[in-house]
């Protein structure tokens, strides 16, 4: 048996053996992902026991290494670890954006002091990181950004505004970018630092969207005082960061969705449309649309795999997570229209027992964004056009 | 299994594009279809192919051949994409050999698969018989008489029908139409009495052939596997069958997609490179990425295939339904680009989209398999 079989066996055991069953079901509501932090609560006994078995084994970030509280996983083993809880249906045990975003640009160009202060505190959960990207003048044209951060002796001083800051008012840290210098070409005069959102003169303000939650917010500084010290990587080569983190952030939101786990979707429209004598949806080109959508993601699954497969290998593009960017959110927007068709009138309470207060169509709502945030499907068209086809002028 | 070829897949990948972009370009296809070639494709070529052991792929080692698997047969079928070479690469080696290596009986696989190895013995699959690829609706009668049967019925779009040597034929010995059982194969003569073939060139500029069969005898050993238990072999041979056209797609789609990138870097209309429109640009990252995704969707259904046979059916609808949707965009996309000079028959694109038609309906189109996925995952 080989090592790769031999750790499949072991974790395939100790899964079976520390995922509580309440940890193996499809989550249902936005209280079931455990988000960490400083004020952070367990919505559940099994949520709390899952995550800190998890966070023991250094599995929250399975292929961290061992030293920044990672698990310090191959590459091979890391996938055999996800298809294992894949198969069992166990839930992330903590969702992070300091684990999807943060960690990897810090690993690559972070200084070991910050390695050691940072991504310790994001695998145990204990710091809940937001993201100081977007301005309201500056969204798909993100290097306009102006929220300046002034020397002072050993600190800046930062004074502007974010938008779309993901759950700002929940967040303990932040990591920003600030214009450090005004004078040069937008894209030469950006820094990426971190900060405590606790710090005198940050305040935000939740935004009420269209499905009726504020999961974003504005976020004002005013006059914030942050070491130097706190810059990642070179100083006006934020940029580089920026790039870096958003492949991360694109690869994470092109895996938005639920797929291949629990019902097939056909079987879920058949629930509220119907079948007929030979048990087909009852609904013949509804029935063809799921289809062909089934057909749509299996083929992204592959290519998923596959993207990770050629990572390995040493043979994927960098801007290969556009694409997979744009493909995987438009897929998710499609899901999300097929429910509502399959739902029909029940897909339309909003407020009523029966719906879980109007679950489906806020679910709806929210996918809407998918292909807006962390670049939009005509940015994520252009880098591909400009950085793999190499078309001229993109 | 990781979702990239191998060392040695991507070994072979090299070997056959050296020899199929040298020897046969699309100009070769073009030569054969101006020159109304008898038999269609290049016999020098198959002896050339056979030497590299492509005509024995699928061939196990016993009987001569190299007992490589579907994966590498979508390599060279890639290849043979990327230049619409034609050859009886599909219907002998791979649809043939698989036949009679899954269901063949000693004697039959001895008799005929080292011939497949060898490049001396050409077969062809008949299957369809309506206008459309419905297996299970096949109708072509075949009644026990004597010692074996009689044949009786119709069938179309035999791949390389007029050229072959040995019929692989599919025929009803119970049943009703629509079932599954009551299938049987049969292995027959082309030249037995009561075989009547018509040569039909299809737009393509391929091969393949209406067959009637009139009271055709043949013998209980000519069966192929057992009586009235032919469909799950059918099934099988049908899903290798499609995940080696998925693989021509593939291939062709991307040759058609950098051949239109390859022109949107060159052709200027109002004072610019047209590949500066945006409107093109995104139109070809969709297009780019629509083919990196099935790509992939098609070497997962390969991979099933060489692994879990049995249970790669639905990988297979998902790779020949996402192969055909991609390549009738491709190729859609490619003349259009084009512009005027994709409608001219001077210029090579329009022949990529006439095959890629043929592609589509070959063993089921997407909307057939689209259907079939529908039906295995219950609604």
């Amino acid at each position: 048996m080989s090592d790769l079989e031999t750790f499949r066996r072991e974790t395939r055991a100790w899964l079976e053996a520390n995922c509580p069953p309440e940890m193996r079901r499809p989550m249902t509501s936005e209280s079931d992902t455990y988000w960490g932090g400083r004020n952070a609560k367990f919505s559940s006994e099994p949520q709390r026991v899952w995550f800190e078995r998890m966070r023991d084994r250094g599995w929250t970030v399975p292929d961290w290494p061992k030293e920044y509280g990672g698990g310090g996983l191959e590459p091979a083993e890391h996938k055999v670890l996800r298809e294992e809880m894949a198969a069992m249906g166990a839930r992330s045990p903590l969702s992070s954006f300091g684990i999807w975003m943060l960690g990897p640009a810090l690993l690559k160009y972070g200084t070991e002091a910050q390695k050691k202060e940072h991504l310790p505190k994001i695998a145990a959960g204990l710091i809940r990181w937001c993201q100081g990207y977007s301005e309201p003048n500056a969204g798909s044209d993100l290097a306009s950004l102006q929220t300046r951060a002034e020397s002072d002796g050993d600190d800046y001083i930062i004074n502007g505004q974010k938008i779309w800051t993901s759950y700002a008012n929940y967040a303990d840290w932040i990591f920003c970018l600030v214009r450090t210098d005004p004078t040069a070409k937008k894209h030469d005069g950006i820094s990426f630092i971190l900060f405590d959102m606790a710090s005198k003169g940050v305040s935000t303000k939740p935004i009420l969207l269209i499905s009726g939650y504020s999961p974003f917010c504005e976020t004002f500084f005013d006059n914030v005082r942050v070491p130097k010290s706190h810059v990642v990587g070179q100083v006006n080569r934020g940029w580089d960061v920026a790039k870096y983190l958003l492949q991360h952030e694109r690869a994470m939101i092109s895996g938005t969705g639920e797929r291949g786990i629990g019902r097939p979707l056909g079987q879920v429209a058949a629930d509220s449309v119907g079948s007929d004598d030979f048990g087909r949806l009852d609904d013949a080109i509804l029935r063809g649309q799921i289809a062909a959508f089934d057909i749509d993601e299996a083929a992204f699954a592959a290519v998923a795999e596959r993207a990770v497969d050629l990572a390995k290998a040493g043979q994927s593009h960098p801007a290969f997570s556009s694409a997979m960017k744009y493909y995987g959110t438009e897929l998710n927007k499609r899901r999300h229209e097929i429910l509502m068709s399959a739902g029909g009138i029940d897909a339309l309470e909003w407020e009523s027992e029966r719906s879980r207060g109007g679950a489906r169509p806020r679910a709806w709502l929210r996918t809407k964004a998918n292909s807006i945030e962390g670049g939009t499907s005509e940015v994520m068209l252009g880098i591909v056009a400009k950085r793999i086809l190499d078309l001229p002028g993109a | 299994m990781p979702l990239v070829l191998t060392e040695e897949q991507s070994m072979l990948r090299d070997s056959a594009r050296g020899l199929i972009s040298d020897k046969a370009p699309v100009s070769h296809l073009r030569h054969l279809r101006d020159s109304k070639d008898e038999t269609g494709f290049s016999r020098d070529l198959w002896k050339a192919f056979a030497e590299m052991g492509f005509s024995g792929l699928l061939v196990p080692e016993n009987f001569g051949g190299s007992g490589l698997g579907c994966v590498e047969a979508g390599v060279v079928m890639e290849e043979i994409g990327r230049t619409l070479m034609p050859s009886p690469f599909l219907s002998t080696a791979v649809l043939a050999a698989s036949a009679l290596s899954r269901g063949g009986s000693d004697a039959q696989k001895s008799a005929h698969l080292p011939k497949i190895a060898d490049g001396s013995l050409l077969a062809a699959l008949a299957i369809d018989e309506g206008a459309k690829h419905r297996p299970l609706q096949i109708n072509l009668q075949a009644v026990r008489s004597g010692n074996g049967f009689k044949l009786n019925g119709a069938k179309s779009l035999v791949v390389d029908g007029h050229t072959a040597d040995l019929l692989i034929v599919a025929a009803r010995t119970g049943g009703a139409a629509g079932e599954r059982d009551g299938l049987t194969l049969f292995l027959v003569d082309p030249k037995a009495k009561g075989i009547a073939i018509e040569r039909t060139v299809m737009v393509d500029a391929h091969n393949a052939a209406r067959i009637e069969f009139s009271n055709v005898e043949v013998n209980a050993d000519q069966v192929l596997g057992e009586v009235d238990q032919g469909g799950a072999l059918l099934e099988g041979v049908l899903n290798i069958g499609r995940g080696a056209v998925a693989s021509e797609m593939v291939g062709l789609s991307e040759e058609v997609f950098g051949r239109t990138v390859t022109y949107l870097k060159e052709r200027k209309q109002f004072g610019k490179l047209i590949g500066e429109f945006q409107a093109l640009q995104h139109r070809a990252s969709q297009l780019y990425i629509d083919i990196e995704i099935t790509r992939a969707a098609v070497l997962k259904a390969l991979q099933a295939l060489d692994g879990d046979f049995e249970h790669a059916g639905a990988a297979v609808a998902v790779a020949k339904a996402r192969a055909g949707t991609t390549a009738t965009l491709a190729v859609q996309e490619g003349v259009q680009m084009h512009g005027g000079m994709g409608m001219t028959d001077q210029f090579d694109i329009g022949f990529f989209m006439k095959r890629a038609r043929v592609c589509q309906e070959l063993f089921g189109d997407s909307n057939h398999h689209a259907d079939q996925l529908a039906r295995m995952k219950g609604y």
